[in-house]
């Protein structure tokens, strides 16, 4: 007995089966679309992993030739000498669909080419171990980026897979079943009423069938009560 | 044109602005929180964060977690990972696959 009430009629008998067929199909695309994105999200998930772990290294070597050289040199000068940057990094974003989920894509560009430029001090006053900090810094950067890009996607691919996944598992464990239990129902109420009438026909018949022969026994019985008064005995009897 | 900013205690992403990206010193939470909100209505598409300031700013950062931008990047600070980072990734595969299966 399905939790809601409905009417056993054929009408929503259909609209059910329609509404079913249609579950049926919505679940089916889901299903792939999930089985999809968790084959993409793996890859980004495994790259991520190994970029985090190389970034978060090459960061490390970089703060510490940092720390040195901010051991070496004063804080002021420290300051001093990273203030006005000769780089300038430009961001390009563009969006890639992934199964409908929108994940960025960026592309930078520096505005000097040239690896030497990074350095926006001269080197008289500054010590080794700064240069060692920035460079480290510079080459680890073109991974940073490349971080973002796949650390964005997998959060994004995350959220998409977790609701297409509650979408596919809503519709295979609750909907599809209840309307199946609904038809079920629907068609067993209908049979039923079928039944019903079949029986109720064939009571009548019965009913008029008896009503029809005692009606003509009486008939024969008065028949005969009549001949026997006329004296003759009836022919044939 | 978007742009990348840089965001942590003043020894830690000094070193970013030599790359020319946008440095954001900040020492308390507070100014983080409010430094955090200010750039995401800019148009800033990736904000690097170190790991000690993210740790105090998690519910800020994870309002912008399903948002395209900005991407929020945890990177460690000059004091070393806390592995926020790594756990990330894990909670990322947690929370679409059910279970951690890397």
């Amino acid at each position: 007995m399905p939790s809601t009430t409905i009417n056993p009629t054929r009408m929503e008998l259909t609209r059910l089966k329609g509404r079913l067929k249609t579950a049926q199909r919505g679940h089916k695309l889901l299903k792939d679309k999930r089985d999809e994105l968790m084959k993409q999200f793996m890859d980004v998930v495994r790259e991520n992993r190994a970029l985090r772990k190389r970034v978060e290294e090459g960061l490390m070597r970089a703060h510490g030739s940092f720390t040195v050289a901010a051991a070496l040199m004063s804080p002021e000068m420290l300051e001093q000498s990273l203030l006005y940057p000769k780089q300038s990094v430009e961001l390009e974003m563009t969006f890639q669909n992934v199964m409908s989920v929108d994940v960025p894509q960026y592309r930078f560009h520096t505005s000097s080419q040239d690896p030497g430029e990074v350095y926006p001090y001269g080197f008289a006053q500054t010590s080794g171990e700064l240069d060692d900090a920035v460079d480290a810094m510079s080459k680890v950067f073109q991974d940073m980026l490349r971080l973002a890009e796949v650390e964005k996607s997998s959060q994004l691919l995350a959220e998409e897979i977790e609701k297409t996944r509650r979408r596919v598992n809503a519709l295979e464990y609750v909907k599809i079943p209840q309307m199946q239990e609904s038809i079920k129902y629907i068609t067993m109420k209908l049979d039923e009423n079928e039944r019903a009438n079949t029986i109720r026909l064939m009571k009548v018949k019965d009913m008029i069938l008896k009503e029809a022969i005692e009606e003509r026994r009486e008939e024969t019985a008065r028949a005969a009560q009549a001949w026997s008064d006329s004296g003759e005995a009836p022919e044939g009897v | 044109m978007y742009k990348i900013a840089v965001m942590g205690d003043m020894d830690s992403v000094l070193g970013f602005k030599a790359l020319g990206l946008e440095v954001c010193p900040v020492s308390t939470p507070e100014e983080g929180h409010e430094a955090l909100h200010r750039m995401a209505k800019e148009n800033y598409a990736i904000i690097y964060m170190t790991e000690q300031l993210a740790a105090k700013l998690s519910s800020d950062i994870a309002r912008y977690k399903d948002a395209l931008t900005p991407a929020i990047i945890l990177i460690p600070g000059k004091e070393g990972s806390l592995g926020i980072g790594m756990a990330n990734v894990k909670t990322a595969v947690e929370r679409a696959v059910g279970a951690d299966i890397l």
